[in-house]
């Protein structure tokens, strides 16, 4: 029998062969059988925890409080240096240049990642513009947001600061940012859950472990990351109270 | 304990008052009218044990209240206490997190130079095991609307 490890279906397209290699890095390093699931969405991912079939996940910050409190996961470790940032923007020709001058009305384009729809949300909130007064246009990927904002299909788009970054500089000359998040502290967890919870502390230890491993580090750059750096129990009771609080 | 502010450390014209802080503290406050504008895209976050003493900090907050770290941890989060907020809005909230449940609310606070900036706050019990083992404050940026409203309501519930 094999355990379910999962990756918040936000991961960037580019990492999906490394969360495949850092799979079997991980059954090698452990002994341990792991089957690694892909979901498209997050609704398919939330009801696989939901029927108790995952027993790993790197999970997005807003589902940590349900794997918590309500599925008795555990934290193990976050990528060294990543925190989940959110970017409000428009596109380059439009007058606007802060959050306040928008009006109600205006049609916003985001995806379906949680956390950085709640901060994007948190960002408009200063120009009085909440999903009562403004329409949506929910997108699958972050350069749908962009293409959206290009063709005037939208006023504003929601980004992952990442992803943003990320976009080719062309797209990135048509478009203006109005805000940026400097929030620091809300970032992806890899976390344990039941079936595996005997297996935290060698699961951590060879995840912090694993920068220093040569082949650790080529498969850490498949994923873009720099190192493993552990998480305690009173660190993630922190940010889950921190997205408790930004949910209102 | 919490000191009385001091007229060195006050940037521009300021008036005086005497404030009975939350735990019966007297505080002499001087405060201006200056106004700090809250930075975009920035959290203020603060944690205190059950009595409000604060215990963590991070840096937007050192940044607006202009106090140091040292100068925080340890001092009631009543040091933000801004005389123009009606006692009624702490006690809301007082009663509100004590019961286990989420306070939010629009509140002036004072920083060390006398000055002032307006939040949206919200406060949370953090129970672990069952128990209150103190609260989390996170503040972001409020609408200009909502302050205005504010603005216009606090003086009222003297």
């Amino acid at each position: 029998m094999s355990f379910l490890f999962t990756v918040s279906p936000d991961f960037t397209p580019d990492h999906l062969s490394g969360w495949y290699i850092f799979n079997t890095w991980l059954q090698k390093q452990t002994g341990v059988p792991i089957h690694l699931e892909m979901y498209n969405d997050f609704n398919a991912q939330r009801e696989a925890i939901a029927q108790d079939k995952v027993s790993l996940i790197y999970a997005n910050p807003y589902d940590a409080a349900m794997l918590v409190r309500e599925k008795g996961f555990l934290p193990l470790v976050k990528p060294v240096g990543v925190s989940d940032e959110a970017i409000i923007a428009v596109g380059a020709a439009n007058p606007v240049d802060d959050v306040a001058e928008l009006t109600p009305g205006v049609k916003l384009a985001f995806t379906d990642d949680p956390d950085v729809k709640m901060m994007g949300m948190i960002m408009l909130e200063p120009g009085d513009l909440d999903a009562r007064n403004m329409q949506s246009l929910p997108c699958d990927t972050y350069v749908q947001v962009a293409k959206h904002l290009l063709r005037g299909d939208a006023d504003v788009g929601i980004f992952l600061a990442e992803a943003f970054d990320d976009l080719s500089a062309m797209i990135k000359k048509q478009l203006k940012i109005l805000v940026r998040s400097q929030i620091s502290v809300i970032h992806h967890s890899l976390m344990i859950g039941p079936g595996l919870l005997d297996q935290r502390e060698p699961f951590q230890r060879c995840l912090t472990a694993m920068a220093a491993d040569e082949k650790g580090v080529g498969v850490l750059e498949s994923l873009g990351f720099k190192g493993w750096e552990k998480v305690d129990h009173e660190e993630m009771e922190f940010m889950i109270d921190l997205m408790d609080t930004l949910t209102v | 304990m919490i000191n009385d502010m001091k007229p060195e450390d006050v940037v521009g014209e300021f008036r005086e008052v005497t404030l009975n802080l939350f735990g019966g503290y007297p505080r002499k406050i001087l405060y201006t009218e200056i106004e700090t504008p809250y930075p975009d895209g920035k959290l203020i976050v603060s944690t205190t044990d059950p009595k409000g003493v604060i215990t963590h900090v991070n840096q937007a907050f050192i940044e607006m209240s202009g106090y140091t770290d040292a100068e925080l941890i340890g001092a009631p989060h009543s040091i933000l206490r801004h005389p123009d907020m009606p006692p009624a809005a702490f006690k809301d909230l007082w009663d509100t997190v004590k019961k286990g449940e989420k306070w939010q609310g629009f509140v002036k606070n004072l920083r060390k130079d006398g000055g002032y900036y307006w939040v949206k706050a919200t406060v949370i019990p953090n129970i672990r095991k069952g128990v209150v083992v103190g609260y989390t404050s996170v503040r972001r940026k409020p609408s200009r609307t909502k302050v205005d409203e504010c603005r216009k309501l606090y003086p009222t519930l003297f």
